[in-house]
């Protein structure tokens, strides 16, 4: 009993952290409705923050004193993010914010590893904490035991913040409605600074107060980031009491989950959050959804229209001009054009579901990877023909993608999203775990196309078709019957049940079609690498897709395109600096800031206004 | 607008096809280009220190004329630790580049997708720093030679120090990927081979840098065991070390480290570093002056200004044998290079002669192994360390050859 | 006249607020029957109900004859049901047209054919529908431009593609100028009586009700509490007192 007892406390004691980071998100979502995947990288800063100043400050004071201002320091910089950044961008398409956020992390990162270097910090222990006391016989850090005393008063506190002060009744409102707190005579930019930087210093806060227990480094950003997010879905996003109570639903799971099952620990919260969000779809305490929330924020889309003769004649050219490289481009340059298609045909499938259906999934890595493993067991295994197991990995992504979406398309917005993640993450694990048949994170290699296609010729050839067939496919479904009624079901959801339009069946279908599509790049990657490995189906693999097809345009049809070729070209060129990732997260935000609309997007409406100033100019 | 969006695709495109700067200069000054894949940013604490070995093997190398005549260069690209990133940098390093070979890499899946492609396209490949032993064994191939000391063999050498004591009962906790199980099998199998008797009575898998350590102390803890093989390293390790040490898991238990003494590991660790665990790792601090170990010492800490770290030493052994190889080919051609790192000798480094098997491509590096103690100011040191030969520990010829592919 | 549609004692409760307590009426071929009360009287979660978007907590629902109680709104479109809705549900990234044509193409069957080009299908048509709306001029422009008014005419023309036999519209008129309000009214009334064809609406503007409707039922605190011509409820002492008097305050009642 008493072993029981101890690891509840574990549990307990490790939810502090995480409450106080998740909280800060919740805070910052439900306000401003910005997804904060920066969110980790400030808890990172707070943790080198707090190090530091813990050296300079010294005893009991000194240590209480530090983490004190480092939930401050971190506040102002969160601040700054959000004045310099986001505040600019508040007008974009829903979600958007994430691209800058993500640029973000990049940023920090490298900065983080400029002022502190690489090497991991021990954090300094609590003054007279050092040591255990034990409870019915069982040692419990005596730290554990402030942080479980801690929490509680955190969550009053903010419970009194928002409660009983005036702070509070706005953010109430604004996550209520947001339009009504400019009915209310605030200053909306500046509440939204003022949350964002308190939601960043709880973050500070949760990096500082877990140093006794770990220290700084610099994953941590990456490290946290997963938890918090399912943390934040399963309690219900902006939901301050709803944080608290997954945080430490999360948190004694996993001292449960490490004592008696010691191999679930990598996907037992994703399993939580599956199991949360099929049986109440907006988390604990969440509530619902206001229809059209989502992809129906800024200006609303123009009718889309297939290309004219001049767009076809361009298309035609640039195909042509893709066909003919070999001819004069040097060998390497083929293999970026491959790996430019896989991830541009990538990209655009998700794109469909995103852009067109209104879906936005953030574990679309599954089906790419799904594919990419499909084929490959199917080679590693029993030596079927490369023909044979390429055209499995479309196959097979597709059902999967079915599968998956039977359970995600009842839910929508931000929980489609993290369910989409959670079933992501499970075959991801999958893939790590099964060795005997994926052979874990050892990956499947050898797995080189059939002889007749083997040569960087024949394989840029196959690629480029497939590919961009892919491409041009996922384009005419755009136009045809399904994409408008995909489209519909965006728009109106009710309008179109009204019509006759079954809009999840609908939406069911597109899901598995771009599965189907990321399977079949999958197909193409596989075979270009000649291995696969489960960082394939990461987390970081979906977000890459999400990120370019925000950066190219979400309102626009080639905005995934665009999106792939230029992050693929520019991170290529980048990584050979030693600072590129400071290099492109500042490319990524200048592009966020200049191109709200994405690139695409914004070049479309620049041209729109150029043609309109010619034709009111005075002849 | 349709022709501006067509644009902005042309335009993605070109960057794409700006013609390369760098054609390499075939000449015969100009310097030899090693393509060194790491994953500098995302591992930045271990791959930095190798990096730095590295060039400090460069400039000494190049100080003494350079490697054929030519000076030596490595061009250092950073992959994401993304195994599709790596492949990619790996073509454009040998095609476009003028790279002779390939090193590098600390992530293992890296590592293999480097090494299964320099198979496929017969680039040669010094896997400098990963730990799969599969790399050399289960998935080896003619391309993929391996530096480091293999996961196998170190484990070994741990079991046989626990082989010795009365010890039955044993806990194990390691990362929950690749190298964590090999890790354990590892030590599982030569401990049970030696010692029929032993139990294991408890397999803790945290997952790698995201360790609940307080958990996984109480697990332990649970299991009573006689003794602990660790595996978990880097801040998995500083936790579970404070952990533990509060929760006394480790008093009156011997305790196994893989790596542990590895200074990337134990110097943060500071004045908690535990004592009394039989670890591998590198002791640079006793090496004595005047001895090859002390040599290098002393020119890295001049040159950098800080003390080398286990990747400090991987690092300018990859600088060492790859010029060794190529001075030994005559010539810059893969098949040359391949062929001379068979069996390639380098009598002179800072660990004494070190060999390249010619049966499984592996590089004879042994590891320091000893017992940690907390020296007079406070740090955590290896005591009575010996540097041990793998050979004894390493499978039979015939094991080897039934695991590798047919070549 | 032959009955389209029945409703029998329809109910529906939220968390024990009874929002339509036992309801019960029907509509006739070619009727244009309102559906009038004061705010939160429950109008349009008895429209909700017959349309499929509620669920009924007790009652039933017949269509010509069959059971349609709880179906979803799509099964009761498919059944020549249409329905227009107070807040308009158009489709912002579509032009005017292929609003029209979206809801052809669902009529025709083909919304899972991935072949065809949308734009160009029931082009003829879908005009066709939209002339009688008299919207044929803008038939290309975004719909996320046009004026409000507009908006419901092409609201009206959606709901009558699929030839509808009955058709439900909630607030027809609401956010018009009073002109354009007859004159929608009308045009609907003009549909009525060309293609046979029944509807039932709810309406604030009373004028609008009196004007057009051949029967009215009036519903009040989730019961109906008159079911008649527009002489009969007018003298229907409990409608009286709902809307506090006589004739001349329905103007004031509607204007609220």
């Amino acid at each position: 009993m008493a072993f029981y007892l101890a690891l509840f406390l574990t549990g307990l004691a490790n939810a502090a952290a995480l409450f106080l980071v998740a909280s800060g998100l919740s805070l910052i979502f439900g306000v401003t409705r910005i997804v904060n995947f920066a969110h980790g990288s400030l808890y990172m800063l707070g943790a080198f923050i707090g190090v530091t100043l813990m050296q300079v400050l010294p005893g009991a004071v000194g240590f209480w004193g530090a983490i004190l201002l480092t939930g401050l320091a971190v506040g102002v910089i969160g601040a700054l993010v959000e004045i310099v950044v986001l505040r600019r961008i508040y007008r974009a398409p829903e979600l958007f914010q994430l691209v800058a956020t993500f640029g973000v992390i990049l940023v920090i990162q490298d900065l983080a590893l400029m002022i502190w270097g690489a090497e991991d910090r021990l954090g300094p222990r609590a003054p007279g904490l050092r040591g255990v006391w034990r409870i019915f016989g069982e040692p419990v850090p005596k730290y554990d035991i402030v942080l479980i005393a801690i929490t509680p008063v955190i969550l009053l506190a903010l419970w009194y913040l928002i409660t009983r002060t005036r702070l509070g009744i706005l953010v109430r409102a604004a996550t209520q409605d947001r339009e009504m707190v400019g009915a209310l005579g605030v200053n909306q930019a500046w509440l939204f600074t003022g949350v964002f930087a308190l939601g960043s210093a709880l973050a500070g806060w949760g990096g500082a107060l877990q140093l006794p227990k770990g220290g700084a480094d610099l994953l941590m950003d990456f490290n946290i980031i997963g938890t918090v997010f399912v943390v934040v879905v399963i309690g219900g996003m902006g939901s301050l009491p709803g944080a608290f109570i997954a945080a430490v639903l999360i948190s004694v799971l996993n001292a449960f989950g490490v004592a008696f099952l010691p191999q679930s620990t990598l996907v037992l919260m994703f399993v939580v959050m599956a199991a949360v969000l099929i049986v109440r779809p907006y988390g604990l305490l969440g509530r619902e959804e206001v229809a059209g929330e989502h992809g129906q924020v800024g200006a609303p889309e123009s009718p889309i229209r297939p290309y004219g003769p001049r767009g076809i004649v361009l298309t035609a050219f640039l195909l042509a001009l893709l066909a003919s490289l070999p001819g004069f481009a040097e060998p390497f340059v083929l293999t970026l054009v491959i790996d430019i298609v896989v991830f541009a045909l990538f990209a655009a499938s998700l794109h469909f579901i995103l852009g067109t259906g209104g879906m936005v999934s953030f574990g679309h890595a599954a089906f790419f990877g799904g594919g990419a493993y499909a084929a490959a067991l199917l080679v590693f295994h029993t030596d079927t023909p490369m023909e044979l197991a390429f055209l499995f990995a479309p196959l097979a992504a597709g059902l999967l993608a079915l599968a998956i979406g039977w359970f995600c398309i009842r839910l929508s917005g931000v929980y489609f999203a993290m369910l989409t993640l959670a079933f992501s993450q499970l075959v991801w694990s999958l893939a790590f775990q099964w060795r005997s048949l994926t052979r874990g994170d050892d990956g499947l290699i050898n797995i080189w196309p059939a002889d007749w296609l083997n040569g960087p010729l024949p394989y840029y050839y196959f690629t480029l078709i497939l590919g961009v067939g892919g491409i041009l496919t996922l384009r005419h479904i755009i136009h045809s019957p399904f994409g408008y009624a995909l489209r519909a079901g965006r728009d109106s959801p009710r309008q179109a049940e009204a019509m006759g339009i079954d809009v999840k069946r609908v939406q069911l279908v597109a899901f598995a079609l771009a599965g189907m599509m990321a399977g079949l790049a999958g197909g193409l990657f596989v075979f270009s690498k000649g291995s696969v490995f489960p960082t394939e189906l990461e987390i970081a693999k979906s977000f890459d897709a999400l990120i370019v097809v925000f950066l190219g345009g979400v309102k626009t049809l080639a905005g995934g395109v665009v999106g792939a070729s230029f992050l693929t070209s520019v991170e290529h060129w980048l990584t050979r600096l030693e600072y590129w990732r400071l290099l492109l997260g500042l490319v990524i935000i200048a592009v966020v800031i200049l191109m709200p609309e994405g690139i695409v997007g914004t070049l479309r409406r620049q041209a729109l206004r150029l043609r309109r100033a010619d034709e009111e100019a005075p002849r | 607008m349709t022709l501006l969006r067509r644009t902005v695709l042309a335009l993605a495109a070109a960057t794409a096809l700006t013609p390369s700067t760098l054609l390499a200069q075939e000449t015969d000054t100009a310097p030899i280009k090693i393509g060194e894949i790491n994953h500098f940013k995302r591992l930045a604490a271990f791959a930095e220190p190798y990096r730095k070995g590295i060039e400090l093997a460069v400039s000494e190398i190049n100080a003494n004329g350079g490697v054929l005549g030519r000076p030596l260069e490595f061009l250092f690209r950073d992959d994401q630790g993304d195994p599709a990133e790596a492949v990619r940098i790996a073509e454009e390093l040998m095609t476009r580049d003028g790279a002779v070979m390939l090193t590098g890499t600390i992530l293992s899946n890296v590592g293999l997708a480097i090494s299964s492609f320099a198979a496929e396209k017969h680039y040669v490949y010094l896997a400098s720093e990963p730990l799969a032993d599969t790399l050399v064994w289960g998935s080896g191939n003619p391309y993929t030679f391996r530096l480091r000391t293999s996961t196998w063999v170190q484990a070994a050498m741990l079991a046989e120090q626990a082989a010795s004591t009365d010890a039955i009962r044993y806990a194990t906790i390691a990362p929950n990927y690749a190298y964590g199980t090999e890790a354990v099998a590892a030590f599982k199998a030569n401990l049970t081979r030696l010692k029929p008797e032993v139990e294991f009575v408890a397999e803790q898998w945290p997952p790698l840098f995201n360790i609940d350590a307080g958990a996984e102390a109480q697990a332990l803890e649970r299991a009573k065991p006689d003794a602990i093989y660790n595996v978990t390293f880097g801040t998995d390790l500083a936790k579970l070390v404070r952990e533990g040490t509060d929760r006394g898991l480790f008093d009156g238990r011997d305790v196994y480290g893989l790596l542990t003494g590895e200074p990337e590991y134990f110097e943060p660790l500071g004045d908690e570093a535990p004592e009394g665990w039989f670890v591998t790792g590198y002791p640079w601090y006793d090496f004595a002056e005047g001895t090859p170990g002390g040599d290098f010492v002393a020119a890295y800490e001049a040159m950098f200004g800080e003390t080398p770290k286990n990747g400090s030493n991987v690092g300018y052994l990859t600088g060492l044998s790859v010029a060794a190889a190529i001075e030994r080919a005559g010539s810059t051609e893969t098949e040359a290079i391949r062929a001379a790192f068979e069996d390639l000798d380098i009598p002179d480094t800072p660990i004494g002669p070190l060999h390249y098997r010619a049966l499984d491509n592996q590089s004879t590096l042994g590891a320091f192994v000893g017992t940690t103690e907390l020296n007079a100011a406070g740090e955590g040191v290896m005591v009575d360390w010996s540097y041990k030969d793998p050979a004894p520990y390493m499978p039979s010829d015939d094991e080897i050859r039934a695991m590798r592919p047919a070549e | 006249m032959t009955e389209i549609l029945r409703a029998e004692r329809l109910r529906k409760s939220y968390d024990g607020f009874l929002a339509v307590d036992g309801v019960s009426f029907s509509v006739r071929a070619g009727e244009l029957k309102a559906l009038i009360g004061p705010n939160g009287a429950g109008k349009s979660t008895c429209f909700n109900m017959l349309t499929g978007q509620l669920k009924p907590t007790a009652g039933e629902v017949y269509l010509r004859g069959t059971r349609i109680t709880g179906k979803p709104p799509r099964e009761i479109w498919r059944m020549g049901v249409g329905r227009t809705f107070q807040i308009t549900g158009t489709y912002r990234s579509m032009s005017v047209i292929e609003n029209v044509q979206m809801a052809l193409i669902s009529h025709h069957r083909r919304l899972f054919s991935f072949g065809l080009r949308a734009w160009k299908l029931y082009r003829e048509e879908a005009l066709e529908f939209l002339r009688t709306v008299s919207l044929e001029d803008q038939a290309d422009r975004p719909c996320s431009v046009l004026a409000y008014g507009d908006l419901k005419r092409l609201e009206l023309a959606i709901a009558l593609c699929h030839r509808p036999r009955l058709l439900l519209m909630d607030e027809p008129t609401a956010g018009m100028a009073p002109s354009a309000r007859i004159e929608l009214m009308q045009l609907v009334a003009d549909i009525v009586r060309d293609q046979g064809l029944s509807v039932l609406f709810t309406e604030h503007d009373m004028d609008v009700v009196f004007a057009h409707a051949h029967h009215i039922m009036v519903l009040n605190r989730g019961k109906l509490i008159a079911d008649g011509t527009a002489e009969e409820v007018r003298s229907d002492p409990k409608v009286q007192e709902v809307y506090l008097g006589g004739g001349t305050l329905f103007k004031e009642a509607g204007r609220a």
